[in-house]
């Protein structure tokens, strides 16, 4: 029976340090979990704590309510409410425009073939490299001298930043567009010009509504970004009845930590709200764009 | 086709009235780019066989104008003393310069009446010693007064009448209230300016400088003093100056200021080492977590249903926008009140300046990087290791592999191969990181005595973007475009290496 015991030996062996890595995974699973959420954790346990100080906030704060969120809403200094607007209008508008934008280019980019298409294709992948928070300066500048002529395109104008926005709609996004649109067959346009349909008829009645899903990928993206944007919108806006939420909530925090801790954290969470559920809703859609190539930025 | 050349007039006519507005301010740069960008579309959408291009018009123009033009004019920039100080268009200075007056030596005075409408707006009447009156309104040209042309009141018994129009007549006392404000206002418009200057007494004033557009000099005709432009200053033989300057380019003064001052320098070299350090650094660190987690979360011995929630929970740095993040992680991260140290003195009674303190803030820095970025490296390596096909490992597994060796001869390669482009890009975009370097600490803490403020966290855009916009000698964009074009050269060298030798040229290739 040696045989046997040596066989039982082995297997238990085996199955024991199968444990133990599941143990190990599990364990390590945990502390990358707590890392990743612990600053969320104390974002939310924050905006509940009305005594809204850094230095003596706990995990689960004594006698929770929602002090924060009302004092945050009804403060006439700082109209919060008016931010949230103002970065939901900016960033629904800018995505909408990309998408237009963008499938327009893309279409041409996938149906046509004409002098210069190579060339302009790679342009637009090499200018991606360029972030116009490198132009920063410039752009500044360039908006400045725009607003002299038109304020509404100017300085601290919601319509100068969405135009600097636009910048970038011809970008990455035309690279995935087209790639979606050169997986719908040809047949499917082409029979519907045969039947008299126009290049635009065949656009906007059989390939866009098969390209749903990628408009929708590339709209929440462009929106997630522009939601994102700290640095064009804190040169271009000055009054804080224009600021975007993230510059907002900055002015906000800033140099105040230590006595407006939970207002700001409550600030934050409204904040992430929005961009949290058309994350989650949408996570396959996007971890699949962004493993196609896109970085976020 | 009438709708299309409806469109095509709108956007000409407009175009049209922006660059004669821009050109008579001689902003060249933005004039040029209209210009350019409304040709190209009318050649566009006239030429029929072009019409595949009218597809990408919009985004075309759009680029053109918004990252194409400021990436060219940053070049300019850089070569010029644009500044706050150096703000205006030569023309506009002038324009403004030309606007300043003088009371000459025996001008013209008047006896005056100041008259205001219910919407606050003067009137003069004015009385000169001829006994000759007049009406002077802001804006407008000075009139002599003509009984019946006017709607003037009933006339006192000095002649002068008691309103004009809807505007009633200040009393003395009135008049003395407002003496400080009235003597501000010019009436008439120029050659012929009237201004209030004693309680009895408003003057004809004059153009106190001309330019000489032939000379290319202004000249003072209140003291025969001739002023020549001087890098954007128009200068007087003995340093006198008249404000407001101008912008002009000014050749490599900018760099060579930067090459020159070792004050400018030493900040410079420093944040340049470590933008280049950060930037290799955040990859690698947010790649070795990524991929540890990945490999972990990739072993098929935990039920999928639990590594699926595990990623979820992991992915929610990546969800939630980098500014609330950042900002959270500043308060967090507080030396004397925030959770992390609190939680570090209870434990291991140790609490380090993580934002006051050089070494700390940039681990400070790197860690909060670490927080926000290992989910995206932890999604690309997830995504290209289940695309690494099995059979390899088994082969390498009868050839007696262990893990170790098979991790480091199979899988890394071949997961480099993959991410790499990705790896690449990374690096370019943590180059610029401007989010996590200013919002977690101001670039801070800040180094001592430089000529302009910079921090030991300040990569080169923080850097570029303080001096642009923050600080004490104002907005030198000359000097903050300079050193964006270290960026872009460093970017460019990145590019030129991603398409060289990554063969990414061949892979964008195959998919054009």
């Amino acid at each position: 029976m040696s045989n046997g015991s040596t066989l039982a030996n082995l297997f238990s062996s085996i199955t024991l340090r199968r444990r133990m890595k599941y143990v190990l995974y599990i364990i390590i699973a945990l502390v990358a979990i707590t890392f990743a959420i612990f600053p969320v954790l104390w974002v939310l346990s924050a905006s509940f704590d009305p005594l809204n100080s850094l230095a003596t906030q706990k995990l689960i704060p004594d006698n929770a309510s929602l002090k924060n969120y009302t004092d945050l809403l009804s403060d006439p200094i700082n109209p919060y409410l008016k931010w949230w607007w103002n970065s939901l209008k900016i960033s629904t508008i800018t995505s909408i425009l990309v998408v237009l934008v963008t499938v327009l280019g893309s279409y041409a980019f996938s149906r046509f073939r004409f002098i210069g298409r190579q060339s302009l294709l790679i342009t637009i992948l090499l200018v991606q490299v360029f972030p116009n928070t490198l132009a920063v300066v410039a752009i500044f500048l360039i908006i400045q001298q725009i607003g002299q002529y038109i304020p509404s395109l100017g300085l601290n104008s919601h319509g100068g930043l969405i135009l600097v926005y636009l910048g970038g709609a011809l970008g990455g996004n035309v690279w995935l567009m087209k790639g979606f649109f050169d997986s719908i067959p040809r047949e499917l346009d082409e029979s519907a010009m045969i039947d008299g349909a126009s290049h635009w008829q065949a656009f906007r009645n059989v390939i866009l509504p098969l390209a749903q899903p990628m408009i929708v990928v590339i709209g929440i993206l462009t929106f997630i970004g522009t939601y994102g944007d700290v640095i064009i919108a804190r040169v271009l806006i000055k009054s804080a009845e224009q600021y975007t939420l993230a510059i907002g909530l900055w002015m906000f925090i800033e140099g105040w930590y230590t006595v407006k801790w939970g207002a700001f954290a409550a600030g934050a969470l409204m904040a992430a709200a929005p961009v949290l559920v058309l994350f989650y809703l949408l996570q396959d859609l996007i971890v699949s764009g962004l493993t196609a190539g896109a970085v976020k930025g | 086709m009438i709708i299309n050349y409806l469109c095509l007039a709108i956007i000409d006519a407009f175009a049209l009235w922006f660059v004669q507005q821009t050109l008579f301010d001689g902003v060249w740069f933005l004039a040029g780019t209209i210009t350019i960008i409304t040709v190209g579309i009318n050649i566009i959408f006239l030429k029929r066989d072009l019409f595949p291009l009218r597809w990408l018009s919009p985004g075309l123009a759009l680029m053109l104008l918004m990252v194409i033009f400021p990436l060219a004019y940053t070049i300019y920039t850089a070569f010029t003393n644009y500044s706050d100080v150096h703000l205006l268009t030569k023309q506009q200075a002038i324009r403004i310069i030309e606007q300043a007056n003088y009371l000459p030596e025996g001008a013209v005075t008047y006896k005056w009446s100041a008259y205001r409408n219910p919407s606050g707006e003067y009137i003069l009447w004015l009385t000169s010693e001829d006994e000759d009156n007049y009406i002077a309104r802001r804006g407008d040209a000075i009139q002599e007064y003509q009984p019946g042309t006017v709607d003037v009141g009933a006339l006192d018994e000095d002649g002068v009448p008691i309103s004009i129009e809807d505007s009633e007549r200040l009393s003395r006392v009135e008049s003395v209230q407002h003496i400080n404000e009235l003597s501000q206002l010019e009436f008439g418009i120029p050659p012929d300016i009237i201004v209030i200057s004693t309680l009895d007494k408003a003057a004809s004033f004059q153009q106190k400088y001309h330019y000489d557009s032939d000379l290319d000099i202004v000249r003072d005709d209140e003291t025969g003093v001739i002023y020549e432009p001087i890098e954007g200053t128009f200068t007087s033989a003995d340093s006198g100056t008249i404000r407001p300057s101008y912008r002009v380019p000014i050749g490599w003064d900018n760099f060579l200021r930067l090459y020159r001052s070792p004050a400018l320098q030493g900040p410079l070299i420093r944040v340049f080492l470590w933008t280049i350090a950060f930037a290799l650094l955040a990859v690698l660190t947010t790649f070795v977590l990524g991929l540890f987690l990945s490999l972990i979360f990739n072993d098929p011995l935990l039920p999928v249903q639990i590594r699926k929630l595990i990623r979820s929970f992991l992915l929610i740095p990546y969800a939630i926008p980098f500014f609330l993040s950042v900002l959270t992680w500043r308060g967090m991260l507080n030396p004397h009140v925030g959770v992390v140290n609190r939680i570090l003195e209870t434990t291991i009674s140790a609490s380090p300046p993580w934002l006051s303190d050089p070494w700390w803030a940039k681990g400070a820095v790197l860690l909060v990087n670490l927080w926000l970025g290992f989910p995206y490296m932890m999604l690309i390596t997830t995504g290209a290791l289940q695309s690494i096909p099995h059979e390899i490992y088994d082969a390498a597994q009868v050839d007696g592999a262990n893990t170790w060796n098979r991790f480091w001869r199979i899988t890394l390669p071949l997961l480099l191969v993959s991410v790499g482009p990705l790896l690449v890009f990374s690096f370019a975009f943590n180059f610029n990181n401007f989010n996590v370097i200013y919002l977690l600490n101001n670039g801070g803490p800040p180094m001592p005595e430089t000529p302009s403020p910079v921090g030991h966290t300040d990569i080169l855009i923080s850097y570029s973007f303080r001096l642009a916009f923050e600080g004490g000698r104002g907005g030198d964009y000359g000097y903050a475009a300079a050193i964006s074009i270290i960026i872009f050269l460093v970017l460019s060298a990145i590019t030129l290496y991603q398409f060289r030798f990554a063969r990414y040229w061949e892979e964008v290739s195959e998919n054009v």
